[in-house]
């Protein structure tokens, strides 16, 4: 089933002293399950396209349809509720709160849906073990390595049900072996749940895991494999 | 689970948040030790004047309270005070005669109110006895005594058992004299009362005056506590519909204006001190903010709304002020509280002080509305502190944020 149409996506970044052309004409759709890398070089539009994408950034042009809603079209507050719902982050510095523990930070995101706070501690549990941390649940970030921090981040992503994930470079700050671990965590979530993931970054022993391969360039999609 | 986030990110920095603690704290301290000094200091005039000089309620003839005029006396007044002395809640009456005289020692003469006083009732009454430094109550010295004041004795250099006379117009407006011996002298905290009031047997003054049996121009009336005063002075008014009956308040309206004054004055103070404190945390939050940029876009990003998010600074804002300002409160309470017992001695600035009737030891006050009043000031100095920071952190792109480093 198809859960994302993106249509002539246009993104000009027109500052006063120059105009970047980020996202050039990007027309793709996403189907649900997918595992897809987006890559290309530093500056390439990956970070501008993720957050098109996700209701963080606004286009110059074009549309950002999910589940048929045009993302764009709803109000600002429509939107941050949207992401709230519907998308999972995972960032390239994890970006977790400091003052929560790795317990409090999954269950924070449950606490905005508005979840039981029984119903949603369990669920943080489940999760954090499904990433391999049920021995880190009350530590503090940083605590952390690393690798834990994001497999952190991926349980919080995953915590408020979205219907897909994205994750702009989610390893640019891992060693290989961390590198490695989430990944593979990510692939088994995909395969064993159905959980979507369009994930960033310029790494080929990443891209080398994914199913789908979305090459850009200037902002231009130059390539868009599957294996 | 908002309250612990903010709660816990006051303490991400210890030091800054310390800092802003502390200021806030001195501040209120400072605040509230100064209201319930204030206070205490005039709530202690206001005693003295009603305990000392003026009591619960007066009574006279209408016209000599205008006039002060000798011939306007209360005619059976001695029989009137024991009427009141047996109404419900008076604790006692001065019935007294009053005229103004020429005080004189071998060396200088000044003029004076003489008071003539039975000393028994007027004890009840008045406290002078309290205050005597020497000698005693219109005891002690068998023929005309008379109870000065140390301001008046260093004016005239008179001490105990020196001879004075008292030189006055009598009834039939003869000029007539008549000589007394210190027997005590007094000295309350206000010295422009001491220096003009001189007290002597009312027998002894009678005489001089050549006023008929039981006259007096005045009867001081004490009530058990100063709530019953208004039901006492609806019975007086019954008992003599003649004559004046006022309560202190009447007499001296400013004592009750002071008070009042005083405790706007001292909110206004709390204020100010509060404002200045507000510019401290809006710099301090406008800082955390700045830093928590990144944070800020994260929380924006995965979907907290920013109604959220400009609660959750309101909250952090509220209580860091209010860490400070409960400390602050209580401290002041405490020392405030320990001042109440034990005095504040201000005699080193007394002479001025007394001069206007203050006391220069003073006992603190703290009004339980103060402490409430200062509550809510704190928090709505909190509210108003978060509401530019917090404005500034929903105005963040998450974007844009997210990409700071
Ligand atoms: N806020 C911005 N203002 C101006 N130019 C920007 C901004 N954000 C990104 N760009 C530019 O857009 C282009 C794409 O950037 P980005 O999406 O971050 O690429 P990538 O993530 O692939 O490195 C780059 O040329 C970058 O300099
Ligand atoms: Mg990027």
């Amino acid at each position: 089933m198809k859960i994302i149409e993106i249509r002539d996506l246009v993104k000009i970044y027109d500052s006063e002293e120059i105009r970047v052309t980020a996202v050039d004409h990007i027309d793709l759709s996403f189907e649900e399950g997918e595992f897809t890398a987006v890559v290309g070089p530093s500056g390439s539009g990956k970070t501008t396209f993720l957050n098109l994408v996700g209701g963080l950034d606004r286009p110059t042009s074009g549309r950002v349809i999910i589940h048929g809603i045009d993302l764009w079209s709803l109000r600002p507050h429509e939107i941050t509720d949207f992401r709230l719902h519907n998308i999972g982050f995972v960032f390239q510095a994890y970006n977790l709160l400091p003052v929560l523990t790795a317990l409090e930070n999954v269950e924070f995101i449950m606490h905005l849906q508005g979840w039981p706070k029984a119903e949603r501690q369990r669920r943080a549990v489940e999760l954090l073990e499904a990433v391999g941390l049920a021995d880190r649940l009350h530590s503090r970030p940083s605590r952390l390595s690393g690798g834990q921090q994001q497999r952190v981040a991926v349980a919080r992503a995953l915590a408020s049900r979205p219907r897909f994930i994205l994750a702009d470079e989610p390893t640019a700050n891992l060693d290989s072996h961390s590198t490695e671990n989430l990944l593979n965590i990510m692939e088994r979530l995909n395969r064993e749940e159905g959980i979507t993931f369009i994930f960033s970054t310029h790494d080929a022993r990443v891209v080398k895991k994914a199913r789908r391969i979305i090459t850009l360039e200037d902002g231009k999609v130059i390539a868009d494999e599957k294996r | 689970m908002l309250i612990a986030i903010s709660w816990r990110n006051i303490w991400r920095n210890k030091l800054r948040s310390l800092v802003v603690i502390i200021a806030i704290t001195l501040g209120i301290m400072a605040g509230v030790f100064s209201t319930a000094f204030m206070k205490g200091m005039m709530v202690q005039r206001l005693e003295t004047a009603i305990r000392s000089e003026i009591s619960n309620l007066q009574v006279h003839d209408s016209l000599f309270r205008i006039t002060g005029e000798l011939k306007y006396f209360i005619p059976k007044g001695m029989a009137l005070a024991g009427s009141i002395d047996t109404l419900e809640h008076v604790r006692g009456t001065a019935p007294r005669i009053i005229v103004q005289a020429m005080i004189s020692s071998a060396e200088a003469g000044s003029g004076v109110s003489v008071l003539g006083i039975e000393p028994e009732r007027e004890k009840k009454v008045t406290d002078i006895i309290d205050h005597l430094e020497e000698g005693q109550y219109l005891e002690g010295v068998r023929r005309n005594p008379i109870l000065i004041s140390r301001k008046l004795a260093d004016k005239l250099n008179l001490h105990l058992r020196s001879r004075v006379v008292l030189t006055l117009q009598d009834l039939d407006r003869n000029l007539t004299a008549d000589a007394f011996r210190v027997a005590g002298i007094y000295r309350t905290t206000n010295t422009s009362y001491d220096e003009v009031h001189v007290f002597v047997r009312y027998d002894d003054l009678l005489r001089l005056t050549a006023l008929p049996d039981g006259a007096v121009h005045e009867i001081a009336v004490r009530t058990d506590d100063d709530r019953f005063t208004p039901a006492v002075q609806q019975a007086i008014r019954h008992l003599a519909p003649r004559l004046e009956v006022l309560t202190w308040e009447q007499i001296s309206p400013e004592l009750r204006y002071i008070v009042a004054a005083m405790d706007q004055y001292m909110y206004l103070f709390i204020a100010i001190i509060l404002l200045a404190l507000l510019f401290g945390i809006i710099n301090t939050m406008l800082m955390v903010i700045l830093e928590r940029r990144k944070e800020i876009g994260m929380l924006l990003a995965i979907g907290m709304s920013r109604l959220r998010v400009f609660g959750m600074i309101l909250l952090e804002t509220v209580m860091l002020t209010m860490a400070g300002g409960i400390v602050g409160i209580v401290g002041g309470i405490l020392v405030s509280k320990y001042f109440e017992v034990h005095y504040i001695d201000l005699s080193m600035f007394g002479k001025g002080l007394e001069q206007w009737g203050y006391n220069s030891l003073v006992h603190t006050r703290i009004d339980p509305a103060l402490v409430v009043t200062v509550t809510l000031m704190v928090i709505f100095t909190g509210i108003v502190a978060a509401l530019y920071p917090a404005w500034k952190a929903i105005r963040y792109d998450p974007a844009e944020a997210l990409r700071t480093e």
